[in-house]
């Protein structure tokens, strides 16, 4: 879900001061002693992959919230906001809300009452152990894959806003990382996300917040973008009307079916590296109002994210260019405007908080892949297909050097990107493939109790090659695009989401297709994995104020409101 | 969280009122001794009153979830 972070050119962006370098060293130090004071409390399998299954709702919604909202994600999607306009807040509204609210009212209830510990384990519940081993292989290298890219480009933007050595940067967050998550299990990843959760908006909300008072105001604001870009800059769906009517190059189809439904669907209810959060829950409450939490803030974070991308186009005396443009004039990237802003209003002291928020975005982000990794790791592949009946102490220990292995693989894609750098783009293409067809997979396992174990592994098998195919097809001849995304002149995005829509269809299509050829389970064997025959506990004694569908309705609301303010 | 262990918001409080001291006495540092080039909006002094604003959410949650104190 985030834009390509590609070269960054110009050389240190800021300088820190003594009280900026203890500010961040001081984040060091408490993230590892959040570590080493919870590895007493991670000594069985359920205490270290599923923290115990005892956080509360608001716990569990801001570590979910938090294992998404990586550096990278802030960074990317300022720049983008200063490239696209207020279009990039789709990827925050419609690219996410309705998704979590789904899951959390929804499929939380199978994923929860399954007491499933994993993404792929559900699918071994529902439809058998092909289906788990297909996702759970795919999913694990591309998380330890992924999240080597995310830490090289991390590594990058150190050396150019604070001049850091590459290689200090990986190795630092990266062991820190390993030896909190390896002491404390998801419990640590889960305690120290949520305290980065609260550094991110503490470091960034003052960028918006001097923005505005710099810009005059948010009237003031759209006078000045409309003076210096465009006033097609500030309106989310009113310039969707056609391919070419918006700085993106796509179509309201593209928003509202391809990003609305199958990417921010399949991303928010099936890619475990979030779910994982939210299973991690109390109760069957806890875990339905985790992602409704989740969703309230996630409406907010355009505030620190796309907000500074807007002003940078109002108040910056020069104007930002893309990579290419700016190694050729030694000027400033898109990619730099969010350090950019950060400079521009943090002295002494706010800097390094900033600046810690940006370290403290890439290890939430880390350490979700990490601990995501090491769960499936050890859950869906060692002890499904290697060794099944070892001791919960032996699948722990498993956990713990899996975690180290986790972190040091995905330093090796780090090095790997470093070398070739077009690695980055195969992978992150390569990570896409699995996001769509999984969620017509768990979707219609969750809902359509005629799904049978075939056709759920050959819908899901069907929609990853046609996903992977149709990318083949693109790339190599380019006016395949005009099928793929159904016009020539679609950018990068608007095929992303073309792909993804068409990738489901498949997998929807072959699934239904299978199942009415090939037997069903039985009801007995689908209680509690699908609706209708599943006991699903009523709240009808719960006062409406606690109700998870009272608050569902509430944040539904507030999106529909802001949708149309902005429209 | 609340149970044998530290919460996670005490953590949070220290976090808080630590670098919210260090950055209210940065900000004040600046104030009697004006940097050569300030940042933008300089004269609002940002940095002493965001940080007070942190300082005393941090000390807010130490003392609400302090360990062995219930809330």
């Amino acid at each position: 879900m985030t834009p390509p972070m590609a070269m960054f050119v110009a050389t240190r962006l800021v300088h820190l001061s003594a009280v900026d370098v203890v500010i961040i060293g001081f984040y060091f130090a408490l993230v590892l002693s959040i570590g080493f004071y919870l590895r007493g409390r991670a000594k069985t399998g359920e205490d270290f992959f599923m923290a115990g299954r005892e956080m509360t709702a608001w716990i569990a919604g801001l570590s979910f919230l938090s294992a998404n909202l990586g550096s990278l994600e802030l960074m990317g999607w300022a720049a983008a906001a200063y490239q696209y306009g207020i279009l990039a807040t789709h990827w925050y509204w419609i690219g996410a809300i309705p998704a979590m609210l789904f899951l959390g009212i929804v499929m939380m209830p199978f994923y929860y009452i399954s007491r499933t510990h994993s993404v792929p384990g559900y699918l071994k519940l529902r439809y058998g152990e092909a289906s788990r081993t297909l996702s759970s292989v795919s999913f694990a290298f591309m998380t330890v894959l992924m999240s080597g890219i995310n830490m090289y480009s991390m590594a990058l933007v150190m050396k150019v806003v604070l001049g850091w050595d590459i290689h200090f940067s990986i190795w630092v967050s990266s062991l820190t990382v390993a030896i909190y998550v390896a002491l404390g299990g998801l419990r640590s990843a889960i305690f120290n996300e949520v305290l980065q959760f609260i550094l991110i908006w503490a470091g960034a909300l003052l960028i918006p917040i001097l923005g505005l008072v710099e810009a005059g105001g948010w009237s003031n604001l759209k006078l000045q973008i409309a003076h210096n870009a465009s006033s097609e800059y500030t309106h989310l769906w009113s310039t969707l009307g056609t391919f070419n009517g918006n700085p993106m190059g796509i179509h309201w189809t593209g928003i509202v079916f391809g990003l609305g439904f199958v990417i921010s669907f399949g991303y928010w209810t099936t890619d475990f590296l979030v779910v994982q959060r939210v299973l991690a829950a109390k109760d069957l409450r806890s875990a339905k109002m985790a992602p409704i939490i989740g969703a309230a803030f996630k409406m907010m974070v355009p505030f620190i994210v796309i907000l500074p991308g807007l002003l940078a186009l109002a108040v910056l005396p020069t104007k930002l260019v893309g990579e290419t443009a700016a190694i050729a004039s030694g000027g400033h990237s898109y990619n730099e405007v969010l350090p950019l802003m950060l400079a521009r209003y943090c002295g002494p002291g706010l800097l390094g908080l900033g600046v810690t928020a940006l370290i403290a975005g890439f290890m939430s982000g880390m350490a979700g892949n990490v601990s995501a990794f090491t769960t499936v790791w050890t859950y869906d592949i060692y002890r499904a297909l290697i060794n099944k009946n070892a001791s919960d102490h032996h699948y722990v220990n498993m956990g713990r050097w899996c975690t180290v292995l986790g972190v040091l693989i995905s330093v090796g894609t780090a090095y790997l990107v470093m070398s070739f750098a077009s690695i980055m783009d195969y992978v992150q293409a390569l990570f896409s493939f699995f996001i769509a067809p999984l969620f017509g997979t768990v979707l219609l396992g969750m809902l359509w109790k005629r799904a049978s174990p075939a056709g759920g592994f050959w819908g899901l098998l069907a929609g990853t090659l046609s996903s992977i195919g149709m990318w083949g097809w693109v790339k190599a001849d380019h006016d395949a695009l005009r099928y793929v995304a159904l016009s020539p002149n679609a950018r990068d995005m608007a095929e992303n989401m073309y792909r993804a829509l068409w990738s489901w269809i498949v997998c929807v299509l072959v699934t239904v297709a299978v199942s009415y050829m090939t037997k069903p389970k039985p009801d007995s064997e689908l209680n509690g994995l699908v609706y209708g025959v599943t006991a699903i506990p009523h709240e009808a004694e719960v006062p409406l104020y606690e109700r998870p569908a009272f608050w569902a309705v509430v944040v539904a609301a507030v999106f529909v409101v802001l949708n149309i303010l902005f429209w | 969280m609340h149970d044998s262990g530290i919460p996670i918001w005490f953590f949070i409080g220290v976090s808080l009122l630590v670098n919210g001291a260090l950055i209210v006495g940065a900000g004040l540092w600046e104030v009697f001794h004006p940097p050569v080039n300030p940042v933008v909006l300089f004269h609002l002094h940002a940095n002493v009153w965001w940080g007070a604003a942190l300082l005393i959410s941090g000390v807010i949650y130490c003392f609400k979830f302090a360990p062995g104190r219930q809330s």
